[in-house]
Order: structure tokens, then C-alpha cells, then sequence
């Protein structure tokens, strides 16, 4: 079956979700069950003076920071986030106490009528407050700008991204016989369950994490669910019944986390031959007012500095930023694409203002196998990358159109983008912190169960490990069981987050499977077990950023083609063609559904989405204010995959599901800049922009 | 409280109800038919669509007094037809599910799509697909799912 494994298989999960039988977790009930509100603050900083509880009726109670027995901190790199404030807020939106009761309408009664008195304090909105700063360099450095011809700078911006999953945050659960068991939308039950146990100071067998099905993440479940189980789990710990709490829509915009805004400031040194002796970038990202993964995202971001280029001379340095607004997080791409963003556009600004061709320049510093990367690790595998860019050209007639649409200025334009993302966790991730394990259990009726924790929010992880189980062990796939992860039932192999799942995870099942095979014994239970080992070619030092960042790397190529009306300055999306190499297709029509999808995002990131904060509050607060793709504004697209496979993936995979998101803002943003023929460093980029850089450059 | 008669998945119905009740709370928490999702609670996202009178509706916006003298169906009901199994089979074999969060609704879409418009053009799937998100798939998979299930269903809608 090796042959055929990138033959598509229809999803298994499907059929349930189709007819509406497959149970979100806003679908469980459970007897006696009590809902849980969250009153959070309305304002940006300050000190909680007084909170004034009117009269609760039997049966309705508050939770706050008094109730929790263990620490009260939400666990997740930096202990800086609270599960519920003492005396003081730093965002609007922050939680402050939970009102749980029985009927909803009272519980929504009681909260509004709770008073909490604030003395109010000067936020910071402003990027002065850096509290993480990375910086690295390659070759010489910096040094080349002091003898450069010429310098050339553009600074970058990017706004938030709302992951806007279609099913909102939410948990249901109950207190089993001195255990909390929790079951919930979310990405990574590890992490959930670890939070808990801090939170509730309680041996990890008193707490069991499950995930429902899951209506959609990107990221948005990945850190965030655990500030809300922590609340959840601190009042069925008191109350000892049943509780239900799931965001509102309204409640899921404004509070939860999003995609960092970044500023990115670029300096290239110019030879005198317009060659580039060295590049200098700087990223700043907004973390809000908790830390959470933004270093994390930030170091994604400033390994991804050049791209999917080759530049021999760099200095890189960044910052996270904290301010008084909601906390930014985990979202498809995690810093890269940002950064891709500013990259794909500074290089092309460069060949532009030295009055080269954009395309030829480009190509030239496309990197290659054996080079060093941005953090003088090495491509190890094979590039096929200027393979697919001719791929690329012909599918949509790039050659042609980017010769004539400049040309006619009749507000079209065509745009191309070069990408790259490293497959895993950054750095030692795998290795020091995440030590992914999983099991596959065979039981007396020689049914296969896949225990992992690993989680199908769409992306058919489902589908993707049995089939991977199925085809190894030469068995039908009917004979091989995957269950929503449940922490008391599966080994921790990692969250469900990095491009990682099927590169990483699916290694080991796949291991573990053919061990399985190898010592298979009819009717008899047997257990084959394996763990994350880092291939020890790959090295990476922490503190000063070299090495190996990734065991290896997925690559892209999109074009995007827009017509731009010149009244309105509507973007038309006519068009985007991909070609991807993500090593081998575990299953292609997923694949394909994976690039749809992710490229959605993506175009809409470059040339849609807007949310601002005003004073700290988000001002979109729900799907009409802030606007998402509908089947009317996707443009059609046509994907390729090409073959390269990974020796350490699965039948050769590598990571799929956030490299497909990278390419589209900048390809987008390009078909822009050609169409009106000015320079852009901002996204998205929407009519408003476009009039703006229309009118006054 | 109202008396409310109406047809309910083909059932008559009487209620005594809040009649500012929304169709869809009666639908997930009385009757736990939970395959009408709530993505937003405000008739933008369409995964609460339901059947009234055949034509698809946010049943997010719709109160109970509404519904009177109605005739509603859900996907629970719908997903026992002839149709609903070429659009299943259709969104099975084109890749349309993914999270499927927003599917049952799409599902709902397509029919009331395809009730007027048995042969829809791509530009009319659009427009039909108009009021219900997906923040998985792009579209284009549901697009062409709804393209095969017009022409296999040919003569069913
Ligand atoms: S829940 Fe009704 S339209 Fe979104
Ligand atoms: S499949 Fe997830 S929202 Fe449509």
C-alpha cells in the first residue's frame, strides 16, 4: 500500500458530522448540569477596589482567586498569567470571578448586577514595555553595511488575526469520586491537564482531560482553553457538581487570543553589483498583557527572517512587547507569517528600487540544498523549489500576465510567493520539553487502538493515523480504533500544534506499528510503545539561536491573481494557484482540503481580516464587524503537490496544515502592489489602505 | 407562555412555550436535537440553519412565536431522505467536511439551494452558500460537493 498511501480515503469522521451526530461540547449534558458565566473587566488596568455581590439566590454562587486551592497561575511557559486577578486587571476582557447556577438566565441576571469598584490606572498601549528580547546572527553579521553602496529599508506592519473557528471556547464538566474530569474544545489535553494540576495543587490522577470534536482551532486552542478549564476546574472543585461554560460569540472575539500584530523593520547593505552583502531585521510583536507563547512565536518569526532565501550575512534581533490589551497567541503559522509577509515584499522592494527584475533577483538567492539556513543550521534535504515555482508560472500564465498587467494598468495584478516552514516545535521543543510518546494496543479481538493525544480538529488526524496503522500493518482499516484522546487513556505525545502531529507522531505510530507487526501474535493483547528521539545530527543551542531550528522543512509556492476595481477599490480575488512539497501526502484529498483552507486564511490575512484595538478594547467583536471569508469572496484554486519524501516522516511526511497559510498574504499583497502600483508594507491590505496609498503614496 | 402549533421533522407539534423562546435553544436543550449548531448566535454564520417552510433560516433569530402554523425540519430528520444521501455521499468524496462544525448547516443550505435551483451554476452555489460560514475548507470543496449532488440527484430536487 505504500504506493497508493496519498490515495484518498473518505474521511471516517465524516459521516457523523454530516448528519449531525457528531457531539461538540456544546452538545453534552449532563444531569443537574449548573452553566458558568464569566465577569471580566471592563477596563484596561487598574485596582480592584470592592466587588459588591447582589443578593444570590439558593443555589447561584461566585468563584474567584479565593477558591483555588493550588497556584494561582494558569500554566504555560511563563508563570505570569492568573486564573482569576486578586486586586488588580491589566486588560479589558481579563476574567475576574465566575457566577454558576442552574438557569442560565439568572446566572446572566447575577452577573450583571455584580459591582466591582476600580481604581482606574494609565495603560500602556504603546510598544516601549520588552519583556522577552531574542537576537542571533549569521556569518559576518551586520558588519557588510559599514562598506555597503547602498542601504535599503522598509518597515513592515501586520493587525491581529481572529482565528474565528466556528464553534466558540467551551468545557462541560463534573467531579467523579474525588477526580475533575473535563471534557472540551481543545487542541492539547496535556496541556490542559497539566495547567490543572498546578491550579488545583492535586496528583495527576485527580484531574482527566477529554476533548469533544472539535468545531475548528488554528491555533485558538491551543494555549488558551487552559485559563478556562482552570476557572472551570476551580468551581467543580468547589461546588462538586456538574458545570457547563461555553463562550458566546461576542465573548470568544473579544477575549481570546489572536494572532500577534508585528512591526518589522528590514535593512538590507547593498553591493555595488546590487548584490545583498547582509541583512538586518528587527521583529516586534504585541503579546497583549500576558506573556503566553510569544517568545515562542517570536523566535518562529526571527528564524524565519529570510525566508525561503539563502542570505549569507545576518543580524536578527527581536522583541516581545507587553501591553495592556487582550493577550495574543497561537494562531496557523505562529510568527511565520508575519514574517513571510515582510520578507516576500522586502525582497521585491529591493529588486524594485535597484530597477531590477523582481522575479530574477528572487530567484537567485532561492535557497538550496546544503546551505546554511538563518541560523547556520543546514537545508539537509532536498529544495525542489525552483522546480515548483516553474510549476507555478505555467499553471497560472505568471510569466505572461506579470509582463502585461503592469503594462495595461487596467488594476490587475498577479502576485507570487516563495515559502518555507520548519516542520516541529522550534529548537530543542521535541527533544528537552515535548518527549512525545505514544502506544498502540492490540486487543484480544486484534483491534488496533492508536492511543495519542493528538487531536482531530478538522484536519483528519482521525482518518490520517488509522490509515498510516491500517496500511503498515497490512490490516483493514475497520481494525484500527482512534478515540477523541482522553488523559486517562492515552500517553502524552505532545499537543496538537507545529506542523507536528503527522511528521512527528505519526513517526512513531508508524514505528510502533511495524514493531507491532513485526511480533504480532493472533488473539493475544500486546503493546508497542515509542518515544521521541532527536536524530543527533540535529543540534541547536538555545541561548544563542544556532543550530538546527527544525529537523526539516515543508516549501511553497502561491500565486495569487486580483482584479482591483478602480472606483471602489474592492479586491477581486481571481484566482491562486499553490504548489506545495510536503514530503509525501499521507492522504491527498485531505491534503488538498488543508491547502484550501490554510490559503483562505491566509489571502484573507493579506487583503481581508481587520481588528484594531481602541483604548484596549477589540473594536470587532463579532463575524459582521469582523469579516471572514464566505464562498462568494474565496477565489478558485488549483493545488499541486510534489513529492519529496522526508526519511524521518511516515511514508516520507512532513508538516502540512500552517504551510499552506504562509504564502497567501504576501502573494496577495504582490497582486496588489502590481494592480495600483505602489509599494505596500502593510496588511491587510483593504480598500480603505489601497485608497489611502492610492491618494497619498 | 404562548400556545404554539406547528410541524416539527414532520410531526405536528403544540407548545406551551416562551414564545421569545429561540427556535434554535428549543431545538439543542428541550429536544436535544443538537445537529442545529450555534456558531454565533447572531444570524451570521448559518451553522443553526434549519427548514422553515423549505427555505433555509437562522434559527438563532428566529423566536418561538415565529414558528407558529410553520412547517420546520432539521438536519436530523432531513438526513433520513434520498437527497440528503447524494449530498452526503457528494460532500464525503469532495473533501467538504472537515472540522464539520459548519456542515450541517451547509447541508441545509444545499437543499434549499437545490430545491430552486436543481442545476445551479457556481456563481448561484455561492450565492446560495452566502449565509453560512466555513473557516476550514475555503469553499471550493463544499462548491464542488454541491455541483456533483445536482447532477447525481438529478430529478430529486
Ligand atoms: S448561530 Fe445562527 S447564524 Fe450563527
Ligand atoms: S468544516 Fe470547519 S467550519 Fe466548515
Amino acid at each position: 500500500m505504500s504506493e497508493t498511501i496519498s490515495q484518498s480515503l473518505m474521511r471516517l469522521d465524516a459521516p457523523d458530522k454530516i448528519a449531525g451526530r457528531a457531539k461538540y461540547v456544546a452538545d453534552l449534558k449532563m444531569k443537574d448540569c449548573l452553566f458558568a458565566l464569566t465577569v471580566r473587566s471592563p477596563i484596561a488596568k487598574g485596582k480592584i477596589l470592592q466587588v459588591s455581590l447582589p443578593a444570590m439566590p439558593e443555589g447561584y454562587q461566585v468563584v474567584d482567586h479565593r477558591d483555588i486551592p493550588g497556584e494561582n497561575i494558569v500554566k504555560i511557559i511563563y508563570d505570569d498569567q492568573v486564573i482569576f486577578p486578586v486586586d488588580e486587571v491589566k486588560y479589558i476582557g481579563q476574567p475576574i470571578l465566575l457566577v454558576v447556577g442552574p438557569d442560565k438566565r439568572i446566572v446572566e441576571r447575577l452577573a450583571k448586577a455584580i459591582k466591582i469598584e476600580f481604581r482606574e490606572e494609565q495603560p500602556v498601549f504603546a510598544w516601549e514595555n520588552s519583556v522577552i528580547r531574542y537576537q542571533f546572527t549569521k556569518g559576518e553579521g551586520d558588519a557588510p553595511f559599514a562598506s555597503a553602496a547602498n542601504t535599503i529599508s522598509y518597515t513592515y506592519t501586520t493587525g491581529y488575526q481572529e482565528q474565528a473557528y466556528m464553534e466558540p471556547q467551551g468545557f462541560i464538566g463534573h467531579y467523579d469520586r474525588g477526580k475533575i474530569v473535563l471534557v472540551g474544545s481543545i487542541q492539547c489535553p496535556y496541556y490542559v491537564k497539566n495547567a490543572l494540576i498546578r491550579a488545583l495543587a492535586c496528583d495527576p490522577d485527580k484531574v482527566r482531560v477529554i476533548q469533544a470534536a472539535v468545531g475548528g482551532a488554528f491555533g485558538g486552542k491551543e494555549e488558551y482553553p487552559s485559563l478556562i478549564a482552570c476557572e472551570l476546574a476551580v468551581a467543580i472543585n468547589k461546588i462538586k457538581k456538574p458545570i457547563k461554560l461555553i463562550f458566546e460569540r461576542e465573548e470568544d472575539m473579544l477575549v481570546t487570543t489572536k494572532r500577534h500584530p508585528a512591526q518589522i523593520k528590514l535593512a538590507a547593505a547593498i553591493g555595488a553589483d546590487g548584490a545583498i552583502r547582509a541583512l538586518r531585521a528587527h521583529v516586534g510583536i504585541d503579546a497583549g498583557a500576558d506573556i503566553g507563547l510569544s517568545g515562542v512565536v517570536l523566535s518562529r518569526a526571527m528564524i524565519a527572517a529570510t525566508g525561503a532565501y539563502t542570505i549569507d550575512n545576518l543580524a536578527v534581533s527581536g522583541d516581545v512587547y507587553l501591553t495592556n490589551t487582550v493577550p495574543t497567541g497561537a494562531f496557523r503559522g505562529f510568527g511565520a507569517p508575519q514574517m513571510l509577509f515582510a520578507i516576500e515584499m522586502f525582497i521585491e522592494h529591493i529588486a524594485k528600487d535597484l530597477g531590477r527584475d523582481p522575479l530574477a533577483y528572487r530567484l537567485d538567492y532561492l535557497a538550496k540544498q546544503h546551505d546554511k539556513t538563518s541560523t547556520s543550521g543546514v537545508f539537509r534535504d532536498p529544495i525542489l523549489m525552483p522546480e515548483m515555482v516553474e510549476k507555478a508560472m505555467a499553471m497560472s500564465g505568471y510569466a505572461a500576465k506579470s509582463e502585461r498587467y503592469p503594462r495595461e494598468a487596467g488594476y490587475r495584478g498577479i502576485g507570487m510567493s516563495f515559502f518555507l516552514h520548519g516542520c516541529g516545535f522550534t529548537g530543542s521543543g521535541e527533544a528537552k520539553t515535548i518527549k512525545a510518546k505514544v502506544k498502540l494496543e492490540k486487543d484480544s479481538e486484534d483491534l488496533v487502538h492508536i492511543l495519542i493525544a493528538a487531536v482531530d480538529m478538522g484536519q483528519g488526524v482521525h482518518t490520517a493515523m488509522r490509515k498510516l496503522v491500517a496500511s503498515i500493518m497490512e490490516i483493514p482499516i475497520e481494525t484500527v480504533i482512534y478515540d477523541y484522546p482522553d488523559t486517562d487513556q492515552v500517553p502524552d505525545s505532545g499537543p496538537t500544534v507545529a506542523s507536528r502531529t503527522m511528521m512527528i507522531v505519526g513517526g512513531l505510530v508508524a514505528r510502533a506499528a511495524r514493531a507491532l507487526k513485526e511480533s504480532f501474535i493472533p488473539g493475544q493483547h500486546q503493546v508497542a510503545e515509542e518515544q521521541y528521539v532527536q536524530p543527533d545530527y540535529i543540534k541547536w543551542d538555545e541561548d544563542t539561536m544556532q543550530g538546527d531550528a527544525y529537523p526539516a522543512y515543508s516549501w511553497g509556492v502561491t500565486v495569487v491573481e486580483v482584479a482591483v476595481d478602480p472606483h471602489t477599490y474592492q479586491v477581486n480575488l481571481e484566482h491562486a494557484w499553490s504548489v506545495y512539497d510536503c514530503g509525501k501526502a499521507i492522504d491527498e484529498l485531505m491534503v488538498l482540503g488543508q491547502a484550501d483552507g490554510g490559503l483562505a486564511q491566509g489571502i484573507a490575512y493579506g487583503c481581508l481580516e481587520v481588528m484594531e484595538h481602541d483604548q484596549g478594547k477589540i473594536r470587532q467583536k463579532n463575524l459582521t464587524d469582523y469579516i471572514i471569508p464566505t464562498a462568494s469572496d474565496v477565489p478558485a484554486m488549483t493545488t499541486m503537490l510534489i513529492d519529496n519524501p522526508y526519511p524521518l516522516g511516515p511514508y516520507g511526511a512532513k508538516g502540512v496544515g500552517e504551510l499552506t497559510l504562509v504564502g497567501g498574504a504576501p502573494a496577495v499583497a504582490k497582486a496588489i502592489e502590481m494592480a495600483i502600483n505602489k509599494r505596500i508594507t502593510k496588511i491587510p491590505a483593504t480598500p480603505e489602505a489601497i485608497m489611502e496609498l492610492i491618494k497619498h503614496g | 407562555m404562548a400556545k404554539i402549533e406547528f410541524t416539527l421533522n414532520g410531526e405536528v407539534r403544540q407548545v406551551d412555550i416562551d414564545p421569545t423562546i429561540r427556535l434554535l435553544d428549543y431545538l439543542r436543550e428541550d429536544l436535544d436535537l443538537t445537529g442545529t449548531k450555534e456558531g454565533c448566535g447572531e444570524g451570521e454564520c448559518g451553522a443553526c440553519s434549519v427548514l422553515f417552510d423549505a427555505e433555509v433560516a437562522n434559527s438563532c433569530l428566529v423566536p418561538m412565536g415565529n414558528v407558529a402554523g410553520h412547517d420546520i425540519v432539521t438536519i436530523e430528520y432531513f438526513s433520513r431522505t434520498e437527497r440528503y444521501r447524494i449530498l452526503e455521499k457528494a460532500f464525503l468524496e469532495q473533501g467538504a467536511v472537515q472540522c464539520g462544525f459548519c456542515t450541517p448547516g451547509m447541508i441545509i443550505a444545499a437543499e434549499s439551494l437545490l430545491r430552486k435551483k436543481p442545476k445551479p451554476s457556481d456563481a448561484e452555489i455561492k450565492i446560495g452558500l452566502s449565509g453560512n460560514l466555513c473557516r476550514c475548507t475555503g469553499y471550493n470543496m463544499i462548491i464542488a460537493a454541491i455541483r456533483q449532488a445536482a447532477k447525481e440527484g438529478e430529478g430529486l430536487w
